[in-house]
């Protein structure tokens, strides 16, 4: 039964996807030449990894990994920076009713304003460099993260708070070793909500903003009706946001773990 | 002499939205030094809300708190207390979370380390210091609630119910564990419970409360001799003194019941 449950279940649906696309392609469901089949896919993704640019007239041949590397810099600055901002101004709202009062109304009013409509914003005031990719990235990451560590602090036991205080601990003491843990949990979950906004926000970015990355491929090979790249691209970036989110769950296991431990009990 | 804890005229409404409600009234109480006074009382007589102001988590509506003659205005060190819920840092060991308030404080672990480890020991959690709350039983987690606060060494020992969401034997076991350590700390000990058993088994002296609004009913002395374990629970002294606590308890509820019929 364990056993069972085991084994690598998370493939059965894409592998019943592809099959479904694969069908689809050589079945005409589809009008023919508009999408390409996965063995396409699979082969233009080979000569984009691992070609080289004497092989074949592909432009994308053997650029890939420097396009994986240019975006997945970005996300992480840009997410960086958003959890470096959002996490402090998150502990502070949700500490502090004056600073909720200032600044929490704005961020409420800003967050339902997409990414995509900051882009001509961020393009007027930061060109087309890599800035404006980052204050995009940043600022979609920035949302979940603020709004869950807010909801960790608010959410500390009342207790836990006058069990410090009798200890003799003061407001920084309590922030530190109280709150700060106790809001972990809540803290994780936006970052986890963020980096995955981040992924959005850098193929967005890329695709207007600058002139690299998986984003700025996607678009180029859709101007040239190259779909199989369009789709590599996608997949690349769906296994990448995957992977991200792995790690950070993988480090919050690290950090968390007194909590799995409440679990087992 | 002068009292460890003294509340004078202490009063403490609630306001909830367009409601008051009136948790004490006209509350006089000295606690002597080195005592053990316990506050007895049914559920929402407003006990708890005492412990708290003596505390400092809550300031009275009317009145003064006073610790050691000086106005009690914010939680304290020298006022320790253990909750009703073990209420443990959850992201930290049985030893970190004993030595949090010494070491927040600021002293130095030479001091306390040894201490913490004496005291572990005392409350029967030897082996246990780097296990994490969360793999403890609910009475060792309070073990270490109470040894978080001996190793304080507090001028007041302030207990809300600590014993009240365990079994009735880790109840009685922690009981003993209670008595055996105040023997050895002699601290001045404020201890709420609803449990008349509880009260005078441990207590120098109990104070009764009234259903809410409650107001110091009557205040009993409880001459057991010391040390006392749990088998002085069954002596015709003991039982003497339960009648007593209870016919002024069946008065109280009587009476409450009549007011809530009228109400």
């Amino acid at each position: 039964m364990i056993k069972a449950l085991r084994a690598p279940w998370f493939l059965l649906l894409p592998a019943a996807l592809v099959l479904l696309w694969h069908v689809a392609v050589e079945s005409r469901w589809v009008t023919e030449g508009l999408i390409p089949s996965p063995a396409q896919v699979l082969r233009s993704w080979h000569t984009w990894i691992f070609g080289t640019a004497k092989m074949t007239l592909s432009p994308y041949s053997g650029t890939w990994v420097d396009n994986v590397l240019y975006s997945s810099r970005r996300v992480l600055q840009g997410f960086g920076l958003a959890a470096l901002v959002a996490i402090p101004l998150g502990l502070m709202i949700g500490w502090n009713r004056l600073v909720a009062r200032v600044v929490d109304p704005t961020i409420q009013m800003l967050r339902p304003v997409p990414i995509t409509a900051w882009l001509p914003f961020a393009i007027a005031v930061f060109g087309i460099y890599d800035a404006s990719a980052l204050f995009l990235i940043g600022l979609g990451a920035f949302y979940p993260i603020v709004v869950n560590t807010t909801h960790g602090v608010r959410d500390t036991n009342l207790l836990l708070l006058r069990a410090a205080g009798m200890m003799g601990a003061g407001p920084g003491t309590v922030l530190a070793k109280v709150v700060f843990p106790s809001a972990l949990p809540s803290i994780f979950t936006g970052l986890r909500l963020g980096i995955g906004i981040a992924w959005t926000a850098v193929i967005v970015a890329e695709m207007i903003a600058v002139k690299s990355g998986l984003g700025y491929v996607l678009w180029d090979a859709y101007y040239v009706g190259r779909m199989d790249i369009c789709v590599a691209t996608m997949v690349s970036v769906g296994m990448l946001g995957f992977l991200s989110d792995r790690l950070i769950v993988w480090a919050s296991r690290l950090v968390l773990r007194w909590r799995t431990l409440e679990a087992v009990a | 002499m002068n009292a460890a804890v003294e509340l004078r005229d202490v009063w403490k409404e609630f306001v909830k939205g367009e409601r008051r409600v009136e948790a004490v009234q006209a509350i006089d109480l000295a606690l002597a030094p080195k005592a053990f006074t316990a506050l007895l009382g049914p559920s929402g007589c407003g006990k708890s809300t005492l412990l708290n102001m003596v505390a400092g988590f809550e300031a009275p509506t009317r009145g003064t708190v006073l610790a050691n003659g000086a106005a009690v205005s914010a939680p304290s060190p020298k006022r320790a207390v253990v909750f009703q819920e073990p209420a443990l840092f959850p992201w930290y060991s049985v030893y970190e979370n004993v030595v949090f308030g010494p070491k927040t404080q600021g002293r130095p672990p030479a001091e306390y380390r040894p201490r913490a480890e004496q005291i572990l020991e005392q409350v029967g959690l030897q082996g246990f210091a780097s296990h994490y709350p969360a793999e403890l039983s609910g009475g060792m987690k309070q073990r270490v609630g109470i040894a978080r606060v001996l190793v304080m060494e507090p001028e007041v020992l302030l207990m809300d119910e600590p014993f009240g969401s365990l079994d009735a034997q880790t109840r009685t076991l922690m009981q003993e564990l209670l008595l055996e350590v105040w023997e050895r700390h002699h601290q001045t000990v404020l201890f709420v419970t609803h449990d008349i058993e509880e009260a005078l088994l441990l207590a120098d002296s109990v104070c009764v409360m009234t259903a809410r609004p409650g107001r110091i009913k009557k205040r009993i002395d409880v001459g057991l001799a010391r040390p006392r374990a749990i088998d002085v629970t069954t002596s015709p002294v003991f039982n003497d003194l339960k009648r007593e606590v209870l016919a002024l308890i069946r008065e109280e509820s009587v009476r409450a019941d009549a007011e809530r019929a009228l109400a």
